[in-house]
């Protein structure tokens, strides 16, 4: 825990005359805030013990408690067939949403941050409302019916199309906003110097925005890790359904749910999207871009 | 190596905003070339106008007597060096320099060899490695003008060159981009708003205010000439003092002084004139002087080796510089006095010259 | 990118203003750019959402007759929906869930923990703010078996602390326990903008106040609010939305008990996909589609008057 304010070392003038002339006030203070941290922190805190505990507990209830620590549970769970196709089902959705996203999405802000075309800002403010509205549960009958049609119904091409173009909109939002923090100098200069449109985008914005791209692609993915309306709507086979609607079978098939089952694999399908955003994180600082500036 | 010439070169903006106003310019072979003017003059946009980032409205560019007012910016063999450097952030000093290269599809090897020896020219040669960001600002200069360099192109273009230096360097870099220049011989056109750095560089000044060229001349005309009061109050590092005054007697009455004209005016009588004199063509008595403007010393300013005093009387505000011996303190009795052949008389804003005295707007190259 | 023929001395015949973009990319280059992105936003955003429009307007369903051949009914569906008890019921329960979790709670407690934390530096905040991304960006799937877990009736964790053994949050609070949960689950959104946004108020401004002997209170009131009053309606707007839209309820309660959280999604869900009546479920999105509409142009106002106050 960082310093009390009193012990700050930076504390001015002005500080230290209004400290000492209300010490009280001050003491009252530092108890309020670590109150209010301890009482953040165990809010946080108590829901996610049970993720820790349980796995590692030879006889798994839903309390959470001190585990007889026991690796079976995931020998349970490398035996369940379904359990570790679905995981790798949720990878291939993830990358290939990604992909689909962080490509179209950096031409499409691109060219929208650089050429100024008619309605562009109405457009993408239109887009992006539109895709907070519509993010599956208000269209779901025509999502359906559209993916019945296209003969994408059990299909993880489909999930990856449908689950691209609500992503989108607010990918291109974020990523023009990074696209427009680049100052155009360094496109110009290129452009001098001969380089072609795809030339410059290859040599200068890529490598410029590359912390915007790694951002929209660690956010699809986890959109997509997490989702679990849409493959939910549009697969019916088990073996292509990714692990958010395969957990949801554990616990729902047979009427009891498979504790072992379930703690375990919650744990190992959560790792990934951790381990990502640390990685994310630690390399270009989790920053806050794109459709809040204003 | 090409001379540049622009014909009623004109930009409108899709908002109605006419930033080049058919300017007509002629840059000579491998001179030194100055666009000079406040912000938003439209200095920028010609240069960039030149270098092809903007299309003109209608006029045309000639690069060597080439028409190139359609051809693309990568195609018109020109460098241009941004205000801001713009060095790729994700490239070394090499790399950056050797950028140009790449584009021309010179083999990897060559083009690295021709960049190490382009910085070692510019005294790059242990930083080679590095990263902009590792750069100081002069350095990061140097790295853009030879990454300019390294091209070998007909036409330097310079994007206010030096302000992003502090003020000592900005000294020091402007000595070392005047050498390499006399030495590249390359035709070079370059934007700043800083007079000082115009004069000192430049071999001509072509000094902008809204999208128009409102004088073109050397250094010294600029200086000495300017041809109108927009000129006039812009060039120096102290402003001109420009009195409103009358004809009298082929003198100039300002207040109740009436002032000294060079020779050969041709003043109408009692008409309304501005009378420009620079404070360092001012002298400075304490004592009452025939033909001196009387007033109080206000303020004093201390310029190291000069002091800038401005005199408070019936004329208004009048700035005189004065040399560093004379004691001086407000609110004491002062008087200055203009040097003739210094003064200079507007009549509607411009100019008068003696008769037969060619006007300083279309003031040529004196090599 | 249209080239004239070069004619020195005089203005090229036919050039007509061409705006040159730092790209090189011209309109043409711009639109190919952009195309990609836009098919797929048309074909899997806008058409399902223009679908539900028509949709809403026959007695499809899922199964039987009207599945073959639909019938167009008009505003049918939307006048049985205004009269239907479980759509009503529905909205008042969205209503509920949207106020009480995202505007008052995520946006309270993020706004609460990003100015507590300020100017702290160090493990506990990090502590803190992990915990918080740690509920917001693990799988809802996952997150809504620790609550269940949390929430159980016999053996939960939330029991176990409060000593308060078998009793049912989920069947006895259940809107409540749900209004919790959500807090829980996306306060890290408003903590990171407000964050942020704090993070842009220049520190000279808030001595200043401290200077003239400014409360906490009223530095947050005179200098630090009227500063981040964009970033505070942005964030409504958003979470809003989300919450609004938001499936993840239905993983703990599934609807029930008895529809007592039976918000709009689920309710969408479980008429049109479960009882089969696509046509009155797309009309039920119709409206839903309104509602958050109406929400975005409200906020959409409050913020363009906001840019007139600035201007």
């Amino acid at each position: 825990m960082t310093a009390p304010p009193g012990a700050d070392p930076e504390t001015t003038a002005a500080d230290r005359h209004a400290a000492g002339l209300d010490g009280a006030r001050r003491l009252l203070a530092t108890v309020g805030f670590y109150t209010f941290c301890s009482l953040v922190l165990a809010f946080f805190t108590v829901p996610l013990l049970w993720l820790a505990s349980a796995p590692f507990d030879d006889t798994p209830s839903v309390t959470a408690s001190l585990p007889s620590f026991t690796l079976a549970n995931f020998e349970t769970l490398l035996d369940n067939r379904y359990a570790m196709r679905s995981l790798g089902n949720s990878a291939v959705l993830a990358a290939g949403t990604g992909v689909l996203v962080v490509v179209c999405a950096a031409l499409a802000a691109y060219a929208l941050s650089r050429v100024r075309l008619p309605g562009r800002d109405a457009l993408l403010y239109a887009l992006l409302l539109l895709s907070s509205i519509v993010t599956g549960t208000a269209a779901m009958v025509p999502l359906f019916n559209l993916a019945f049609e296209l003969d994408l119904i059990d299909s993880q091409l489909g999930v990856i199309l449908v689950l691209s173009g609500g992503l989108l909109p607010s990918a291109v939002f974020i990523l023009k906003d990074f696209m427009d923090g680049t100052p155009r100098s360094y496109e110009e200069s290129a452009q001098v110097f001969g380089a072609s449109p795809l030339q410059v985008m290859r040599h200068v914005v890529v490598p410029l925005v590359r912390p915007g791209l790694a951002t929209i692609a660690v956010w699809s993915v986890a959109q997509v890790w997490g989702n679990f309306l849409i493959p939910f709507l549009l697969l019916r086979s088990p073996e292509k359904s990714p692990a958010a609607v395969v957990m949801y079978t554990f616990y729902t098939e047979g009427g009891q749910p498979d504790l072992a089952l379930i703690s375990t694999f919650s744990l190992l399908y959560s790792v990934p999207v951790v381990l990502m955003f640390l990685l994310v994180s630690s390399r270009y600082g989790f920053r806050f871009h794109g459709g809040i500036k204003r | 190596m090409a001379d540049l010439t622009l014909a009623a070169l004109t930009k409108v903006y899709p908002g109605g905003v006419r930033a080049l106003d058919s300017v007509e310019l002629t840059v000579a072979d491998g001179e030194f070339f100055a666009l000079l003017g406040p912000s938003g003059c439209g200095k920028t946009t010609l240069l960039r106008t030149l270098a092809g980032l903007e299309t003109a409205t209608s006029g045309a560019v000639l690069l060597g007597g080439t028409d190139v007012t359609a051809v693309p910016p990568g195609r018109r063999d020109v460098a241009m060096v941004f205000q801001d450097y713009a060095l790729f952030p994700h490239m070394t000093v090499t790399d950056n320099i050797a950028y140009p290269l790449r584009i021309r599809k010179v083999p990897g090897r060559e083009r690295r060899e021709r960049a190490a020896d382009t910085a070692a020219e510019l005294g790059l040669g242990d930083h080679l490695g590095r990263r902009p960001d590792q750069l100081s600002g002069g350095q990061q200069q140097r790295v853009a003008l030879a990454r300019a360099m390294a091209c070998h192109p007909r036409a330097f273009l310079f994007d206010e060159p030096l302000s992003n230096l502090d003020a000592r360097m900005r000294l020091e870099a402007r000595t070392f981009l005047k050498r390499l220049q006399r030495e590249l011989g390359v035709t070079t056109v370059f934007v700043t708003h800083d007079q000082a750095e115009a004069l000192a560089l430049a071999d001509r000044i072509a000094v902008m205010e809204q999208g128009r060229i409102r004088q073109l001349g050397t250094p010294a005309e600029v200086f000495r000439r300017p041809a109108n009061t927009f000129v006039a109050s812009f060039i120096g590092s102290t402003p001109m003092n420009l009195l409103p005054g009358t004809a009298e007697g082929g003198a100039v009455r300002v207040a109740d002084t009436a002032l000294p004209t060079p020779e050969g005016l041709a003043l109408a009588e009692g008409e309304k004139l501005t009378y420009g004199i620079r404070p360092e063509y001012l002298t400075f008595h304490q004592e009452p002087v025939a033909g001196a403007l009387a007033g109080e010393v206000r303020v004093v300013e201390n310029l190291g080796s000069s002091q800038l005093v401005t005199l408070e009387g019936p004329a208004g505000e009048v700035r005189v510089v004065v040399d560093e011996d004379t004691a001086l303190a407000p609110g004491t009795a002062g008087h200055a006095l203009p040097r003739a052949d210094r003064a200079l008389v507007y009549r509607d804003g411009e100019l008068l010259g003696p008769p037969g005295y060619e006007t300083p707007a279309t003031g040529t190259r004196t090599p | 990118m249209a080239t004239s023929p070069p004619e020195p001395g005089g203005p090229p015949a036919g050039a007509a203003p061409r705006e040159r973009d730092a790209a090189g990319l011209g309109r043409l280059g711009a639109t190919a750019f952009v195309v990609p992105a836009l098919l797929l936003i048309a074909a899997f955003l806008v058409f399902p959402a223009l679908w539900t429009i028509y949709l809403g307007a026959t007695d499809y369903r899922l199964t039987g007759l009207a599945a073959v051949d639909p019938q167009f009914v008009g505003a049918e569906n939307v006048e049985r929906a205004l009269d239907d008890d479980g759509f009503t019921n529905s909205l008042g329960l969205t209503l509920q869930f949207v106020l009480g979790s995202a505007v008052i709670g995520q946006a309270g407690l993020g706004f609460a923990i990003a100015w507590v934390l300020r100017d702290r530096r160090g493990f506990g905040r990090r502590l803190i703010e992990a915990m918080v991304l740690l509920a917001w960006i693990l799988p809802s799937s996952v997150i809504a078996f620790l609550w269940i877990a949390l929430l159980d009736r016999d053996d939960g964790t939330l029991n176990a602390l409060l000593s308060t053994p078998g009793t049912a949050w989920l069947l006895e609070h259940p809107m409540l326990s749900l209004i919790v949960f959500n807090i829980w689950r996306g306060t890290a959104f408003s903590m990171m903008l407000y964050a942020a946004a704090l993070g842009n108020v220049p520190p000279s401004q808030l001595e200043t106040a401290r200077l003239a002997g400014a409360s906490s209170w009223q530095q947050l009131r005179d200098v630090v609010f009227p500063r981040i009053r964009g970033h505070v309606l942005t964030n409504l707007l958003l979470i809003s939305l989300w919450t609004f839209n938001d499936f993840t309820p239905f993983l703990l309660t599934g609807g029930g008990p008895e529809d007592r959280t039976e918000i709009m999604p689920v309710f969408i869900y479980e008429t049109a996909l479960f009882g089969g009546e696509l046509g009155f479920g797309a009309a039920i999105s119709v409206l839903m589609l309104l509602i958050n509409l109406v929400i975005a142009v409200v906020y959409a106002r409050l913020l363009r008057r906001r840019k007139d106050v600035d201007r």
